[in-house]
């Protein structure tokens, strides 16, 4: 089968998403879509999933015009679609996700779950996507909840499935899986297009990959005839520098100590038992560890989102332990949190409004109880500007840019004020190879400027490439220190997993 | 994904930790109340009876039960005391709710006792009663869980009520009493369907919404009543329906009297609440109404209507609610009074949320504030030294102190309140 989109035209108020568009994918085969944040990767798709209406354009189905008024079109007609941000009911077990929508029942619409259940079972074991049918979605890790997404879509008997960003959040061995089971779904015969931003990646996976700048489709070719360095070049339209560039680092005084601690989440799991370790002024430490291993109660309580258990924080020497998040940031600490849209961004609100929301209550921002908004947009349009954020214009609400855009408005924000330490939890989740590019160079530009960097990333190859001190977290403890530049990738990757080498 | 063992020691979130201070020290000072009001109060008073059988009830000669009210009040202050230092020093865990649960029991007997020291009181009429004041601030819950598990917020439940009662008395009198019941629940529709259209369509803020309906309920009706009703009686007074005894299940003993020899609301707002519950729970319109409450937006992109769903359950709260009016009327004493409901209705949206926006859990809280109320009436006839305007107060004072918190947290429907946007 083939699914043809051919000269789709998007416009939103101020911006062309989509320039005439053309696009084909086929049976059996995986087409990598690349392009720059704000690209319109995801338009393109929501358009083809029936969530948008292109202004211009066709959608051609084995070379016969469907028309889709609307997602139940788009899955009618077989296109299922695994969104960048996951449409789960976090309430819902996994069962009730993957039939939500197409549920089966027997008379008088009462639900058979376990004929659901059962069927749930039998895809995931035909494609190896092991999940617990009876599990609650907000218990269990991303890298399942994707899986979720896969069975949902093909619940749905879905010949064409779209998977925006999937890799983002998953971690390396998460990512490995991921592969294996996209290239069992090609291998039945399905259709892929698969969008990312991790070159590496594209070329590893796809059978034919385009690029899309600005809305349009800049080239098409397959991985066999293309580097990383021709794709970032055809991608951003300018060489880009794939590699961290920095100096040795000079370390001097301690900023953050934390010593003992213990932190327990919502569950009221410790996940974090017993940490201490520190951050100079002038260094980047990492922590390198796969997805759940305590690093998101640690970094919450370290920008004092959460209270610990036991144990202190100290930065420069005064003790924080018990400081509200306002205590600790107006003490020079940045944070780039996690999750952008629930901790990071308010996202009703307008760029503007969430380029001061850590500063708004003082000079110049305000005075007294008034607004300065002149000098707040001021502000926003050099941060804007500076940061590449793409859009049509400051007082548009944080939800309409794209994924990566709204990243870029974080570490704007984060880097706008004078810092002392900057907490970083997945600092580049998301982004482009030209933002990542121009990101890390802020970050090493902040640590020769002398504040204490700590990078908290489950992605192995940024934090390598980015700290000057290694630490590992495994099962909620620091397993391991070291200097990056003496190990190798696999060394880091068994300490994660709890092995020594 | 390394699963964090489960072998490791529960330790509490400070959340948690003030929780369980903050009841320990409730505890210890109800074990000082009751041991200085109820226990102190009623030595010497001698033996209260509570009556358990009506003199009409086939095994009318069911022994009463006699408890020596001060006495009794001491050991309730000692255990509480006791409660009170475990949950002090080693917390109950996982049975916390289930000792407050008892304490609140407890408390509430102590106080019979002591109100009835000397005395005899018909326990099993004030439980009748309970029965009976619940049922419109049951169906007020349930209309609220039917709105709010699609995410929309109906403060209107009282004008929906109100404005039921009203056409109930009227429609009740002027043709039958049962055309007065289908009238009522279709009044509750249309002003569900106002709400749904403001709030899904115009993207209202729902709570100003609601506001206003009751506003103009309450003035309409009051202004109809003054001009109109006080003037023709022939059009406010409905005959009343009769209670219906269950064959079998009305003779046993107590629970017959109180659950089974009730008239048609009671029976429906049980059958309702089993509906509603099964349906929420196991049928695909349950599964679609929670997920549009939830993640409107997951629901939209599985090709669900979301503003379908919200209009359908909107005015499916209405129908219920405007049938809780009803009860007013046909349920009760035949005729329309102003504001007649009393705010019964924002009573109904605590018990919606006391009970977790679970239909099950809002009846048991709706019993609850029932009983509060029929506890209030009852006292008065006992002639306690607590003056009637105090114990009027009891059912709102409860609903503070349930709704602050003394549960715990109750998640509403993560996307409640707001409007949806289809992009
Ligand atoms: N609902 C919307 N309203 C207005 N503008 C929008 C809306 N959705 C997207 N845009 C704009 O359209 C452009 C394309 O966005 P899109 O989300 O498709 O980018 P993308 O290629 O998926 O980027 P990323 O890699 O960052 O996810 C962006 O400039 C964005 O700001
Ligand atoms: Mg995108």
């Amino acid at each position: 089968m083939e699914l043809q989109l051919r000269g789709i035209t998007k416009r939103f108020p101020g911006v062309l998403a989509n320039d005439s568009v053309d696009l084909t994918a086929r049976s059996g085969e995986i087409l990598g879509l690349l392009g720059e944040n704000g690209a319109g990767k995801t338009t393109l798709m929501n358009i083809l999933y029936g969530l948008y209406t292109a202004d211009e354009g066709q959608i051609l189905l084995d070379g016969e015009e469907r028309h889709f008024s609307g997602p139940g079109d788009a899955i009618a007609a077989g296109i299922g679609m695994v969104h960048q941000h996951f449409m789960l009911v976090p309430v819902f077990t996994v069962t009730e996700n993957v039939v939500l929508g197409v549920e089966p029942t027997t008379l008088a619409g009462i639900m058979n779950m376990k004929e659901a259940g059962r069927e749930v079972r039998e895809i995931s074991t035909r494609y190896g996507l092991e999940v617990d049918p009876d599990a609650v979605i907000e218990n269990i890790p991303v890298g399942i909840q994707q899986r979720v997404e896969i069975i949902k879509v093909l619940f749905r008997e879905a010949e064409f499935l779209v998977f925006d960003e999937p890799t983002a959040v998953l971690t390396p061995q998460e990512v490995e899986e991921f592969f294996g089971i996209i290239r069992g779904l090609r291998d039945a015969g399905k259709a892929i297009i698969f969008i990312t931003h991790k070159l590496k990646e594209v070329l590893e996976i796809s059978d034919r990959v385009a690029v899309l700048r600005r809305g349009k489709v800049v080239g098409e070719t397959a991985p066999a005839d293309t580097t990383q360095e021709a794709l970032a070049e055809m991608m951003v339209g300018r060489p880009v520098d794939l590699v961290v560039d920095k100096g040795v680092a000079a370390a001097k005084d301690v900023v953050l100590k934390v010593e003992d601690l213990y932190v327990a989440d919502d569950r009221e799991h410790m996940t974090v038992n017993g940490v201490s370790f520190d951050v100079r002024a002038g260094e980047i430490v990492g922590v390198a560890g796969v997805q759940g291993n305590g690093q998101t109660e640690l970094v919450e309580m370290l920008t004092g989102m959460r209270l610990p258990a036991s144990g202190t924080m100290e930065l420069s020497g005064e003790d924080v332990t018990h400081e509200h998040p306002r205590g600790i940031h107006s003490r020079g600490v940045a944070h780039i949190p996690e999750d952008r849209q629930r901790s990071g961004l308010v996202m009703n609100f307008t760029i503007t409004e969430n380029m001061v929301l850590d500063t708004y209550y003082s000079a110049p921002y305000s005075r007294g109880i008034i607004m300065d908004w002149d000098a707040a947009e001021a502000a926003t349009t050099s941060l804007v500007e500076q940061f590449d954020v793409r859009t049509p214009s400051i007082s548009i609400p944080a939800s309409n840019l794209s994924g990566g855009n709204q990243q870029k408005v974080i570490v704007a924000r984060e880097f706008s004020r004078e810092v002392k330490l900057v907490v970083a939890s997945q600092p580049t989740r998301g982004l482009d190879v030209g933002s990542i590019e121009y990101i890390h160079g802020r970050i090493v530009q902040a640590r020769d400027d002398g504040a204490g960097i700590l990078i908290v990333s489950t992605e192995l190859d940024e934090v390598m490439a980015l700290s000057d001190r290694l630490l590992v977290m495994f099962d909620g403890k620091i397993v391991a220190e070291l200097d990056p530049k003496e190990v190798t990738n696999a060394d880091v990757g068994l300490y994660m997993a709890g092995a020594t080498p | 994904m390394t699963a964090i063992p489960e072998t490791q020691k529960h330790v509490y979130s400070p959340a948690e930790l003030r929780r369980a201070r903050y009841l320990g020290i409730t505890y210890i000072v109800l074990a000082l109340f009751v041991l200085w009001f109820f226990a102190v109060g009623s030595v010497g008073e001698g033996d209260s009876t509570l009556k358990l059988v009506k003199p009409t009830d086939r095994f009318k000669n069911f022994p009463n039960l006699v408890l020596p009210a001060a006495i009794f009040s001491f050991v309730v202050a000692a255990v509480f005391a006791s409660l009170g230092a475990v949950q002090l020093t080693r917390g109950f865990k996982r049975l916390g709710n289930v000792v407050l649960a008892i304490v609140l029991l407890l408390f509430v007997f102590s106080f019979l006792t002591w109100a009835a020291a000397g005395k005899s009181f018909s326990f099993v009429g004030m439980m009748q009663e309970t029965v009976k004041r619940s049922i419109p601030i049951a169906l007020g819950a349930m209309s609220g869980v039917l709105s709010e598990r699609v995410a929309v917020i109906n403060i209107a439940i009282e004008g929906q009520l109100l404005g039921g009662a009203f056409v109930a008395a009227v429609v009740g009198s002027a043709i039958n009493p049962w055309v007065g019941v289908v009238a009522a629940t279709l009044t509750g529709v249309v002003l569900g369907w106002v709400l749904a259209v403001m709030a899904i369509r115009y993207r209202v803020d729902q709570i100003i919404v609601g506001v206003v309906i009751n506003l103009f309920v309450l003035g309409l009706t009051s202004f109809m009543t003054q001009r109109i009703l006080n003037d023709n009686p022939q059009f406010n007074g409905s005959e009343v329906f009769k209670s219906i005894e269950i064959p079998l299940l009305a003779d046993i003993p107590f629970f017959g009297a109180v659950l089974f020899k009730q008239n048609i609301f009671v029976y429906a707002t049980f059958v309702l609440v089993a509906v509603l519950t099964y349906g929420l729970f196991n049928t695909k319109w349950g599964l679609r109404s929670r997920a549009v409450g939830e993640h409107p937006k997951a629901a939209d992109t599985l090709g669900i209507n979301v503003y379908g769903y919200r209009y359908l359950n909107t005015l499916l709260g209405g129908a219920i609610a405007g049938f809780g009016g009803a009860y007013f009327i046909q349920g009760s004493v035949g005729q329309f009074d102003e504001n007649m409901t009393n705010g019964r209705g924002f009573i109904g949206l605590a018990a919606m949320i006391f009970g977790r926006w679970h239909p099950v859990g809002a009846l048991s809280a709706a019993l609850v504030f029932g009983f509060a109320e029929s506890l209030s009436g009852k006292l008065s006839i006992l002639q306690t030294p607590i003056p009637s305007e105090f114990l009027g107060m009891a059912p709102y004072i409860v609903t503070i102190i349930v709704v602050a918190g003394l549960v715990g947290k109750a998640r509403p429907p993560a996307a409640d309140g707001q409007p949806y946007i289809k992009e």
